[in-house]
């Protein structure tokens, strides 16, 4: 019987699935991932994480307590950094500590540190420790790493193109190798939703957000359908580089959507005690606000937040969008 | 140009000092209050960290009292510290107030970037004379951490609750005043011999706690709600994680001085933090144990609401407690945190501790070499 590899559905899952799942299926494994996010799994997280943690970090709590009996390892990569001289955010970095202190019984964790914040080439040898636990066979985890960087390559394309990374992910489990057109249909509208993947990409925490503004008929477009040198080049219009990835993602984002005239709208979401979203969403409203070119809306999530309240401020955004375009 | 900076707790004696020692004007901000608070959190951004909006409420008074530049730490990271400069300077443009900001960041490539930094603030005063003052400011810092830790001492053995503090705010302006290195030594010297003039009981051994946590708080009195007062007032001994003096030589001098620093705290954090979390989180964890293996009788943390590393520390500190048989206690501040509230808790908490010492009595014992009774 294969090792069963758990893979909670939470957080970086929306970012790098398609690496760890190509580089442990190519290891002969089997994938399992958490079931999608439930009232339960959320109220679970809450339960075992201290009252301070942001919403995404409870939520992996959550997701980490599904695997429970579904997997033999969990896959708990301490993500420190992804790039030269920035950092995911300090919770990443403390994760693994946080889990393994506050939730019991657990399945022994394949816990790598992938820091490529001085070397870039260090992603290999993050990733030879974690198949170690798998084969002794390096040329096996060698090939096993190139198959992980493919998966990851097709992806990037298909979010390009336009689909959603969870909608990536999907299609490429059914097989999607690529494809030449764009998934995205005319609508009365294009909204960019900004946000962490985790909070927007998470139908149960985000309350559907993107589905209802479908539904409304409107286009929506995210962070990760830009490419990295767009997100780069906009960041690095700041008078200081940011030192969160994840935070350059949603500057840069917002400078290069602010600018075009192919977007109607602008929907941040942050989540409550986000530390990093704090600063970034500041930055950018106020960037928008001096621009005062395009309607800007945010949105803050938490374990509370109900869905009426958010569907109310979506339609009332969607109209002043059409009101203001039948003005001008 | 007229300097100004952001208050954390008692580094304006060392600042002023500084740059009075180059001639340079400079405007120290009213110390935090209510007004600061409230000036600061009206523009800053919600979700923020709390030093963050004290931090504006201070250029905001001080740009009322006639600043015009702003001398700024930077950082690179994870911890937002590193990124107050940057939203604090948008801010500032948003509302109007025209003031330079100068952020001192660590040297990414080489030295030069950061003297290059200096020289917009010292003009053309000779390299020397900058490193005379940077070295009076030293002494000042180091003077200030001495009658700090004297303090702590004195507090839960006087007869008379007050007398120590009142010393201690004469010494802060002793040193404040002081003009050349002759001038501090004799302020302490003086600090010293007032306090032990004090009526006090020398020989009781009161409960020790430790607090632990993210620097400003630690550091700010009007921040922390003066918990280290109120504990003193209660009858503990207080130690601190990080004084001033160490912070100054991490974040300031490049940890260029080769200090007992955070390090012997960082490498007692495995392995409950093992790897680096940004902030103090890692130091947080590493002193607690440190507290414990000096037998102290209670750990409190302090942080600011929606520290990201305290927040890995403080999800962590429960099985170092269970481990170690260490009681901890977290106290989390923002801008509605109220005295009367934390008082009550603290309160609590020693008298937790104090009946959890008489209860266990096994202080005696291990001095005698007997066995210790494993009670918790």
């Amino acid at each position: 019987m294969p090792v069963k590899i758990g893979i909670p559905r939470a957080l970086l899952y929306y970012n790098y699935f398609p690496l760890w799942n190509g580089f442990f299926k190519a290891l002969g494994a089997e994938v399992v991932v958490s079931s999608k996010t439930t009232k339960a799994i959320l109220d679970k997280g809450v339960k075992q994480s201290v009252d301070e943690a942001c919403l995404p970090v409870k939520l992996f709590f959550g997701h980490v307590t599904d695997l429970k009996d579904k997997a033999d390892y969990i896959f708990m990569p301490r993500m420190v950094s992804v790039e030269r001289k920035a950092y995911i955010c300090p919770k990443f970095l403390g994760l693994p500590d946080m889990i393994r202190h506050n939730i019991t019984d657990l399945p022994p964790f394949i816990e790598i540190t992938v820091n490529m914040s001085k070397n870039d080439g260090s992603l290999y040898k993050s990733f030879s420790e974690a198949g170690r636990y798998l084969t002794g066979n390096s040329l096996l985890i060698k090939k096993a790493f190139q198959k992980g960087l493919q998966e990851m390559e097709r992806f990037r394309r298909l979010n390009e193109l336009g689909f959603l990374p969870h909608e990536a992910i999907e299609q490429m489990d059914r097989g999607l190798v690529a494809q030449n057109f764009s998934p995205l249909q005319e609508g009365r509208m294009t909204i960019a939703v900004i946000g962490h993947g985790y909070n927007i990409y998470d139908t149960h925490i985000s309350m559907n957000l993107i589905g209802k503004l479908r539904e409304m008929g409107v286009r929506v477009v995210t962070p990760d359908n830009l490419n990295t040198t767009i997100i780069r080049d906009r960041s690095d219009e700041l008078p200081k580089k940011l030192f969160w990835s994840l935070g350059k993602q949603m500057i840069g984002s917002a400078f290069h959507f602010m600018r075009s005239d192919k977007i109607d709208g602008i929907i941040h979401v942050a989540s409550f005690g986000c530390g990093p979203d704090s600063f970034t969403q500041e930055i950018i409203e106020r960037h928008l606000r001096r621009s005062g070119r395009i309607p800007f809306l945010n949105l803050t999530i938490d374990e509370h937040t109900g869905e009426a309240g958010v569907i109310t401020r979506l339609e009332a955004f969607v109209d002043m969008i059409e009101w203001r375009r039948d003005a001008l | 140009m007229k300097i100004t900076f952001p208050h954390m707790g008692n580094m304006y004696i060392c600042l002023k000092a500084l740059f009075n020692y180059l001639d340079i004007e400079v405007v120290v901000p009213p110390m935090p209050s209510k007004k600061t608070l409230s000036l600061g959190t009206q523009h800053s951004p919600e979700f923020a960290c709390l030093p963050l909006k004290i931090n504006m409420g201070n250029f905001m008074e001080a740009y009322e009292k006639g600043a015009d530049t702003i001398v700024m730490a930077g950082g690179v990271g994870p911890c937002r510290f590193g990124y107050y400069a940057q939203v604090q300077r948008e801010i500032l443009q948003d509302i109007g107030y025209d003031m330079k900001m100068v952020v001192l960041e660590p040297p990414q490539k080489h030295i030069s970037e950061l003297l290059v930094k200096i020289r917009e603030i010292t003009g053309s005063r000779s390299w020397l004379d900058v490193i005379r003052a940077i070295r009076f400011a030293w002494f000042k810092a180091s003077a200030v951490d001495e009658v700090e830790r004297m303090v702590h001492r004195l507090r839960p053995r006087e007869y008379n609750p007050g007398d120590a503090d009142q010393i201690f705010k004469e010494a802060l302006k002793w040193i404040d005043e002081a003009n050349s290195k002759k001038e501090i030594d004799s302020a302490v010297a003086r600090t010293r011999d007032e306090m032990q003039a004090v009526p006090a009981d020398t020989s009781r051994r009161p409960l020790k706690i430790g607090i632990v946590g993210e620097i400003y708080v630690l550091l700010e009195p009007f921040v922390n709600l003066d918990v280290e007062k109120h504990l003193g007032r209660l009858g503990v001994e207080v130690e601190r994680s990080i004084y001033l003096s160490e912070w100054i030589n991490d974040h300031l001098f490049m940890g260029l001085l080769r200090l007992k620093g955070n390090k012997a705290a960082r490498e007692m954090a495995p392995p409950y933090v093992n790897h680096f979390v940004g902030g103090h989180g890692q130091e947080t964890i590493g002193s607690t144990v440190l507290f414990a293996k000096e037998n102290y009788d209670g750990v409190i943390q302090v942080m600011p609401f929606g520290c990201m590393p305290e927040i890995v520390a403080e999800s962590v500190l429960p099985t170092v407690s269970r481990d170690l048989g260490l009681p901890t206690f977290c106290l989390i501040v923002d801008e509605h945190s109220g005295d009367a509230g934390v008082v009550t808790r603290l309160e609590a908490f020693v008298d937790l501790l104090a009946r959890r010492k008489e209860g266990k009595g096994d202080i005696d014992f291990k001095e005698k070499g007997e066995l210790v009774c494993a009670d918790i």
